[in-house]
């Protein structure tokens, strides 16, 4: 049975840095062919250490960082993308995908659905997003959603989300993931080089992405790395810390959200320390004394994240073949 | 409530969780007290469903703070928190 103490998440971000850039290097010139790597950047902590990766791995020139706001974008996002490309050198674009999204009428299809929940609400003053809830580890609970609107003048009215308006938001809202996806292509495509992938192991296995969408990428540098370690390479690769000590929010929805409290339910260090732990059988009686935590909250813990990888394996299936 | 409006809630959740759940299966192999997180017959979304039918269906509202495996988790869970809300 492995050891599990507080450093158990711990890596050597310098040889970790050096094998990611072995494999980044191997994956786009010499299994795909393709000259070098276009990376969607929002200003988040993910999207900047894959860009940081593929510009130590191919050399900056080979790399595009693709900015794609939209009208519900956080301002900042922009900002913080630029400081970065700045820092390491690539080339940037920026794609405004609002017009796209209108023409998919993404906008209108979601206020719809927010609509048969809160009749009143205003499209152009009112802001809104999904949460979960997170206290977790305290109660046995499901991870049921609760539509939140916020007034201008600061009234937050919330509701449990009936199953029907719960699909339509997520299905509109996702055409946001999935016009980012097809504009990071046109850019891979014109240049034939490759899309890299910026989900960390935290998305990738408990399923917060869009299938074809975010999810659609053809190599995945950090999707076998922990939220925590993500943290641990970004600082090791220099990435300015307006960036690194920003909140991990899902810039997809128009009020902010952070990804805890849309998904996560728990936040970074003790999730993935306690999925560490369950995949590492440690005992809940052991990952209670380390992490600080009853042994009843261990075994929410558990149960929660196994849960969710269980729930969303249809997201990471290929496509079913005859066979 | 009476047995046979126990009988008849029961009757009514196999159903719906036969039309909505369960399709291609056969509902006989799902015991009263069977867990459907354990026998993953319901995900996150189907909370959503299976809430929004039992509030509908036995005209009862459940608070945030009901939404917890021991009060939905099973069919035998589900008609004793369907009781005791209409109690």
């Amino acid at each position: 049975m492995a050891d599990f103490t507080k450093d158990s998440l711990k890596i050597d971000s310098e040889a970790v840095t050096d094998e990611l850039c072995r494999l980044i290097l191997k994956q786009t010139r010499g299994i795909m062919k393709k000259g070098g790597a276009v990376v969607g950047i929002s200003g988040g902590i993910d999207s900047s250490v894959v860009a940081a990766l593929c510009s130590r791995a191919l050399g900056p020139k080979k790399v595009l960082g693709v900015m794609m706001p939209e009208k519900e974008s956080a301002g900042e996002s922009k900002d913080l993308a630029q400081i970065l490309a700045d820092k390491f050198g690539f080339e940037t674009v920026v794609e405004t995908i609002s017009g796209g999204l209108e023409g998919m009428d993404c906008y209108d299809r979601r206020n719809e659905a927010i609509k048969s929940v809160f009749p009143d609400f205003n499209e152009k003053a009112d802001k809104c997003k999904i949460t979960i809830p997170t206290n977790i580890l305290e109660k046995e609970t499901y991870n049921f959603f609760t539509l939140v609107v916020e007034r201008p003048d600061g009234t937050k009215l919330s509701k449990r989300m009936p199953p029907a308006a719960y699909l339509q938001v997520v299905a509109a809202s996702n055409f946001k993931q999935r016009l980012r996806m097809a504009t990071l292509y046109y850019h891979a495509e014109k240049r034939n080089w490759a899309v890299a992938g910026t989900g960390n192991k935290d998305e990738h296995m408990q399923g917060f992405f869009v299938k074809y969408g975010d999810g659609g990428a053809d190599f995945k540098p950090i999707a076998h790395l922990f939220k925590i370690q993500v943290y641990q390479l970004a600082e090791y690769l220099g990435v300015p810390e307006e960036i690194i000590g920003r909140t991990p929010t899902t810039d997809t929805y128009s009020a902010e959200v952070t990804q805890e409290e849309f998904f996560f339910g728990l936040d970074f260090y003790r999730m993935d320390m306690l999925w560490y732990a369950l995949e590492h059988k440690i005992q809940p009686e052991k990952a209670a004394e380390v992490l600080g935590l009853s042994v009843e909250q261990v075994k929410r813990g558990y149960a929660n994240i196994e849960r969710k990888v269980r729930a969303t394996e249809y997201l990471r299936m290929p496509p079913i073949e005859v066979t | 409530m009476a047995a046979i409006d126990q009988i008849e809630v029961q009757k009514k959740l196999r159903d719906f969780i036969t039309e909505t759940f369960l399709v291609g299966s056969d509902i006989s192999s799902i015991n009263d007290n069977d867990s459907f997180m354990e026998k993953e017959i319901v995900d996150s979304t189907g909370v959503l469903e299976l809430t929004a039918f039992v509030e509908t269906e036995f005209d009862i509202a459940i608070e945030d703070d009901e939404m917890t495996p021991d009060n939905l988790d099973s069919i035998e869970k589900l008609v004793n928190f369907i009781a005791r809300k209409s109690g």
